[in-house]
């Protein structure tokens, strides 16, 4: 997304979308990626339960997908597997 | 012509009173301090006699109290403080919270000597301590000033095109506590004058919801700052049409800074404040000599009017500033912001800097007469001459 020019922005930085935040894709910051080893995978939940941007998603009582929009990289999600079922991945 | 005033004796304190309470803001937050407090006191007065509509918050701090004005000026309601010294320097946190927000706050200050030694008397440190703070800074010489200057920033800040806060300045105890004879103008007509408060994306307009002071990262931080210095660039083009309109209330020309018979002055004086009175009569006197002198009374402080100061210097020989604050290892503020001038319309110029007035320490007219002489025999040296001081 290209950052518009300070002549378009609202002044004193104000936002007049409500809920405009979900625009701001927190990914972005990401430096490590986690790589999910669904074969292997129990399905516990740990990961969605501590995960502190509800960035693994759950469809029919399973993981679908994680949401790499605002995913940020933190690894608490490879920390607390019991399985080890996550690998953090250095972005180059 | 019918009269479209009347004439009170008040003090400086109390002519910012009486335009706040011709103004009639909805909110007034404040912390009484020295010598801000007959303001305060004053308008106090009037909320409780039942003759404003505001309402007023009493604060256990400076903090507090633009804190509370921000909040109140946010959500839309036209809302004011005051304050002096050690209070302005405790608003310090929020007076860039104020500006960055871009709400039209209009703030009286008392001048008055920052602590360390602890000093109750006037000089300007506190005001140009905060003079890069986003805020607009103007100077009153005297009462009807600071009355007038109130009137006009009342106005500007609520242009589109600004959306700043302001504070008006007069000099503590010479200006605040001594009365005058000042004209108050008719209630209707300085209230036709300010007009309405129509505030922009308020809070409580919940149709068009807003969120006040997110979080900017590196993105967008230099493009906020960016439109601060628009909206300062558009209050010189702006202050100029909102003083032709009050000038037809007031019969006064209210320019950017005033020019007292500087046109074929061959030496001048810069100075700000309550001291441009006394510069005037010293003036009047040697020109009554035949000596060619003038005075250049500085009201605007930020934004600083460069380029037009520039064009009033222009050709005269020998010039002081006064600067009725200190800068430690640097030049004087308003000695700086002279200079600039010529050094931005590729000029060289020997500009004599004087220190006067720290701590409500009296200038009197030989001391001003003096200065005038010395610059007449060309005597402008490069080191800052200290009015007074005991050496």
């Amino acid at each position: 997304m290209k950052n518009k020019k300070w002549q378009k922005l609202n002044i004193g930085a104000r936002i007049d979308k409500p809920g405009s935040s979900a625009n701001y894709q927190t990914g972005s910051w990401r430096n490590q990626i986690p790589v999910y080893n669904e074969k292997d995978c129990d399905q516990c939940g740990d990961c969605v339960a501590f995960c502190p941007e509800d960035c693994i998603i759950v469809k029919n009582n399973k993981i679908s997908h994680i949401d790499y929009k605002f995913c940020k990289g933190c690894g608490i999600c490879a920390r607390e597997c019991p399985k080890g079922m996550f690998k953090m991945k250095e972005i180059k | 012509m019918k009269k479209n005033y009347q004439e009170k004796v008040i003090s400086g304190a109390e002519a910012v009173a009486e335009a706040m309470r011709q103004i009639n803001p909805d909110v007034v937050a404040a912390y009484p301090i020295t010598p801000q407090t007959h303001i305060v006191e004053k308008y106090s007065e009037y909320v409780a006699d039942g003759i404003v509509d505001t309402e007023f918050v009493s604060v256990e701090s400076e903090h507090s109290a633009l804190s509370c004005v921000i909040g109140a000026q946010a959500a839309g309601a036209r809302s004011m403080t005051a304050t002096s010294s050690q209070g302005l320097a405790y608003m310090w946190e929020v007076l860039g919270v104020a500006s960055g927000m871009r709400l039209p706050i209009l703030m009286p200050v008392v001048n008055r000597a920052l602590s360390a030694p602890i000093n109750i008397h006037c000089d300007h440190s506190d005001s140009m301590g905060a003079s890069d703070q986003g805020w607009i800074q103007i100077f009153s010489e005297n009462n009807q000033e600071a009355y007038e200057n109130m009137l006009l920033m009342m106005k500007l800040i609520e242009r589109g095109n600004i959306h700043l806060p302001a504070m008006v300045l007069q000099d503590g105890y010479v200006t605040s506590h001594n009365a005058e004879r000042v004209r108050i103008y008719n209630d209707k007509l300085v209230k036709k004058f300010i007009g309405e408060y129509n505030p922009y994306q308020p809070l409580l307009d919940f149709s068009h919801p807003v969120s006040y002071g997110p979080i900017v990262l590196p993105d967008y931080q230099m493009e906020i700052k960016r439109q601060q210095v628009e909206a300062m660039d558009n209050v010189i083009k702006e202050y100029k049409n909102i003083a032709n309109e009050l000038k037809k209330i007031t019969n006064h020309d209210h320019s950017l800074f005033e020019q007292y018979k500087l046109k074929d002055a061959k030496a001048a004086i810069v100075v700000s404040s309550s001291t441009a009175g006394s510069v005037k009569y010293v003036v009047d006197k040697l020109r009554q000599k035949g000596k060619r002198v003038g005075l250049l009374k500085i009201k605007l402080f930020r934004p600083f009017p460069y380029g037009e100061i520039f064009k009033s210097l222009f050709g005269i020989k020998n010039i002081a500033v006064l600067d009725r604050s200190i800068n430690y290892g640097s030049d004087a503020a308003i000695f700086d912001e002279v200079l600039s001038t010529f050094a931005k319309n590729n000029q060289t110029i020997k500009i004599q800097s004087c220190i006067f007035g720290l701590g409500g320490r009296d200038i009197d007219l030989e001391q001003i007469e003096m200065i005038f002489q010395q610059l007449l025999a060309g005597e402008v040296s490069q080191k800052i001459k200290y009015i007074g001081l005991n050496e």
